[in-house]
């Protein structure tokens, strides 16, 4: 496996989403191997012994665990194309502090909206669409994050994308509705082949999520 | 005006990894402390997202998130590098940094909970500084990165300084050191670096601190 490239990971997951973008900017050829997370194969409990976790990169042999240090590492052995991190430091902090701010506020605030009812429900949908109007104020009049083109914010966030359909349907709310600018964005990220081949389709996103709550016992 | 600024609150650990950082690379700053119970104008302009510290200002334009800030500090001022050059071990650190953010917040709900809650917050940062030992330290190496300090080591400065504070003043011990002998000896490593010592808060105060902390825990609990 000299120079391979294996991604373990799961359809469905955002943050495995994310890696599959960036391989896929820097057409990178990959051996992408599905995991079962009820039943994790010896190889991910071995290449990710600290989390047990997906995704794991592993190249030349070696484990890269963690989607924005993985989506970092590709940037940066693959500089050759398509630049996900800008090259001014300070753009660069910025970028980190945005993608930062979606691992720490939209999986856990999306999370809520299909784990609870009532007024936890509506408090965790209300939260949810904050977070979404600061990354839209971000966002601002650029077509992508950071106004350099495609990168780094719009890897970390996109792939949250395909879960808006879960979401809204759970919450029995509309994302558009309330953040326009922010789904016109996703739309246009859309377009491009790289975020288009790596995202779940929303509808499978939703049985998959009703198995799910059915698991975690949630009407 | 000075050209670096720092906006901080003395105690918290991730204010130190900041003071740290600049203190290793000879970078002089103008520290604010802030009163978090009481936000300055300046650092709700210049966090309005968390409004949280640190926030480093560089030129009048803020960086928030001390992991973030590490890295432009690092990026910034090349002198003294606090990062590995090598892309993967590079990966390998970053992902020890982020480890070391959960380890940080599982130290804080040691004081901050109570009974079965406290018990938990125990056994998961016992848990966390096992899996340091065994996974992120490795034998004969004096820090994380190996002779040279690095920003994986000053981001688990609260295992280092934090720690035994807070354990002092809980009573709770989830760190045997000689259950943990790599750990034990990076704690010396880590703290006999002049530059380190200089940056860490003095323990006394602290303990006072966190005392008091405890004792308004503990009052809004039983009432």
């Amino acid at each position: 496996m000299e120079g391979g490239v294996v991604l373990l990971d799961f359809w469905a997951s955002m943050f495995g989403m994310r890696v599959r973008i960036a391989l896929a900017e820097k057409e990178i050829k990959y051996e992408y191997s599905e995991q079962d997370l009820r039943n994790k194969s010896d190889l991910l409990l071995q290449m990710n012994p600290v989390h047990k976790k997906i995704p794991v990169l592993i190249h030349n042999g070696k484990p890269i665990c963690e989607s924005l240090v993985q989506v970092q590492y590709i940037d940066e052995v693959w500089n050759d194309q398509a630049p996900l991190l800008p090259a001014d430091p300070y753009k660069r902090a910025t970028a980190r502090f945005w993608a930062d701010f979606v691992d720490k506020k939209m999986y856990d605030s999306g999370s809520r909206i299909w784990k609870t009812k009532g007024e936890e429900q509506e408090a965790a949908k209300k939260e949810f669409i904050e977070n979404l109007k600061l990354l839209e104020g971000e966002l601002g009049d650029n077509l992508y994050f950071g106004g350099e083109g495609f990168g780094y914010v719009d890897v970390a966030l996109v792939p949250f994308y395909c879960w808006f359909y879960a979401y809204e349907q759970c919450g029995n709310f509309s994302i558009e509705a309330e953040c326009p600018k922010l789904i016109a964005w996703a739309k246009r990220c859309m377009q491009k082949e790289s975020v288009a081949k790596s995202l779940a389709d929303p509808e499978k996103v939703y049985e998959f999520l009703l198995q799910l709550k059915k698991a975690y016992g949630i009407e | 005006m000075a050209a670096v600024k720092l906006l901080g609150v003395w105690v918290s650990p991730y204010n130190c990894r900041v003071i740290c950082a600049l203190k290793l690379k000879g970078i002089a700053y103008e520290y604010i402390e802030e009163d978090l119970l009481n936000k300055s104008p300046l650092l709700l302009q210049y966090n309005p997202v968390h409004k949280k510290i640190p926030v480093l200002v560089h030129d009048g334009r803020p960086i928030c998130e001390s992991a973030v800030i590490l890295r432009y500090v690092d990026e910034t001022w090349p002198q003294n590098p606090l990062s590995p050059t090598d892309p993967y071990e590079r990966a390998v650190a970053l992902f020890w940094i982020k480890f070391a953010d959960d380890t940080t917040s599982s130290i804080a709900m040691i004081y901050l909970t109570t009974g079965e809650e406290q018990e938990k917050a125990a056994k998961e940062c016992l848990e966390m500084l096992e899996t340091i030992e065994e996974h992120g330290l490795i034998e004969g190496k004096k820090f994380f990165g190996g002779d040279e300090i690095n920003m994986v080591d000053i981001a688990f400065c609260s295992v280092a300084h934090w720690l035994g504070v807070i354990e002092e003043v809980t009573g709770l011990k989830p760190f045997e050191p000689h259950k943990l002998p790599k750990l034990k000896s990076w704690i010396l490593n880590f703290k006999s670096v002049p530059v380190i010592k200089e940056s860490l808060p003095d323990i006394e105060t602290m303990l006072a601190f966190f005392k008091g902390r405890r004792e308004m825990v503990l009052a809004s609990k039983s009432s």
